[in-house]
């Protein structure tokens, strides 16, 4: 197992490649907020596999185990994913407001629109 | 969503479930994985089922806005009342061992409430979002502004 | 054992790879909500493997319920139901912009210690303490609980605040026009 090295954090990078390529290339803003969903969870997932220990169970103290995964980064991402979905809802409600305003919720036809 | 009789029995069947399994969560949540933020998303969840299945009217009559907007400050206002209180009772700000004789007991007080703060207001706010999303209605541009 | 671990640990990662490049594949809009809420299933069960099961309790019930419902409701609101043409004129750059990045990514990810190193130092640092001390300080077998709580009480609190004011303004942005359209 120590052979797989830091694959973990290979997928990482690719994840927040594609969250990155789906944001930008994405002409529909509810596109665009999955896009930056990805790219949020791909820093979640390299905050847990930062925190796990090899031969590790979960944070929770029993007789049985004696090696526990750092528990500190589970804090941290547990309260990141419902501030996260927070700001998604927040993004959402804009995006809704922009479509009785303009009419539309693509970028370019939005950008249209507000020249004209 | 009118006519699904077996959506609208068996989530009534599965509400109340959920509702007590939001409970346990809250208030297992110092000895298995769980806690306030976990409860108050699936205490949420479960209005938000029963709002899908019966229609917003339906929902707003179980939980009036308002109401979700006062436990919504309530929690948060739970949450800082603990630090204060601890203040008031000669510890820091959020420093729980102060609110009781012994330290590990005040410990336990001070998190079971914050975790209930915490809770109310993760909650409130996800039903909150969802009855501002179901009661919005769109207009074109120019309609209505 | 482990390696059993480990090889769910990849499978999962792969399967969030593959729904993840779909995601960016595919036009349908309500194909791509759909497609993030496995997304979310996914990373939530890729957080059991890795003993996180207090995150993946909440990536469960927030990312597979809760975001794929506002996410569905903004469709619904957007009217964007249908197929939506990713007609950006470069892609090509934003591909270039997205290799850069991977690759200054990758740069740091050189010098990361090994997955799972019991010896890195993010797990040197503060959480020995938290696991042996907590025991004697708060008494609470979820050491998650406890730090959550108790230790880093102001970062919870602040989080809770962020909550409570991403609610206001979603109520301020939406709720206010609710009565309106009846009076006219």
């Amino acid at each position: 197992m120590e052979g797989l090295g830091i694959v973990n954090y290979w997928i990482v990078v690719a994840l927040m490649m594609t969250g990155l390529y789906v944001v930008m290339t994405a002409n529909n803003f509810v596109k665009k907020i999955i896009g930056l969903n990805i790219f949020q969870s791909s820093v979640f997932i390299l905050y847990i596999s930062i925190a796990k220990v090899s031969g590790g169970t979960a944070p929770i103290l029993t007789s049985e185990a004696e090696i526990y995964s750092n528990p500190l980064p589970h804090v941290l991402i547990l309260t990141a994913i419902v501030v996260g979905v927070a700001t998604t809802a927040l993004g959402l409600a804009l995006i809704v407001r922009i479509r009785s305003a303009f009419g539309t919720v693509d970028d370019h036809e939005v950008q249209d629109v507000a020249r004209d | 969503m009118k006519h699904h009789l077996i959506l609208q029995v068996v989530a009534k069947a599965l509400i109340p479930f959920i509702l007590l399994f939001a409970l346990y969560v809250q208030f297992h949540g110092d000895y298995g994985p769980g806690g306030g933020f976990q409860a108050g998303v699936i205490f949420g969840a479960a209005f938000i089922l029963y709002g899908i299945v019966f229609g917003k009217d339906v929902a707003m009559k179980v939980v009036p806005p308002s109401l979700v907007y006062t436990t919504a400050s309530l929690g948060v206002l739970l949450y800082t009342g603990v630090g204060v209180a601890g203040m008031l009772l000669g510890g820091e700000f959020l420093n729980y061992s102060v609110l009781s004789k012994d330290a590990v007991a005040g410990q336990h007080l001070g998190i079971l409430l914050i975790e209930f703060g915490v809770g109310i207001t993760v909650a409130s706010v996800m039903i909150a979002l969802f009855l501002s999303y179901a009661n919005y209605r769109v207009t074109e541009p120019g309609e209505g502004e | 054992m482990i390696a059993i671990e480990f090889l769910v640990n990849f499978t999962l990662l792969g399967f969030l790879l593959a729904t993840a490049l779909v995601i960016s594949r595919t036009n349908r809009l309500f194909q791509s909500v759909m497609l993030f809420g496995i997304y979310s299933l996914l990373t939530a069960a890729l957080f059991v493997v890795l003993d996180a099961v207090d995150v993946a309790f909440t990536e469960a019930a927030v990312g597979t319920c809760i975001s794929t419902i506002l996410m569905l409701s903004a469709l619904s609101l957007t009217g964007s139901r249908r197929e939506v043409a990713m007609h950006r004129k470069s892609p090509a750059l934003a591909l270039g912009v997205s290799i850069a990045l991977g690759a200054a990514l990758a740069v740091g990810i050189m010098d990361m210690p090994e997955f799972a190193d019991p010896n890195a130092p993010a797990n040197l640092h503060v959480a020995p303490y938290y696991l042996t001390e907590s025991v004697s300080e708060i008494d609470i077998p979820n050491v998650v609980t406890s730090v959550l709580a108790s230790y880093r009480g102001y970062d919870t609190l602040g989080e809770v605040v962020v909550i409570f004011t991403a609610g206001i303004g979603v109520i301020a942005l939406l709720a206010g026009r609710t009565g309106k359209r009846d009076e006219d």
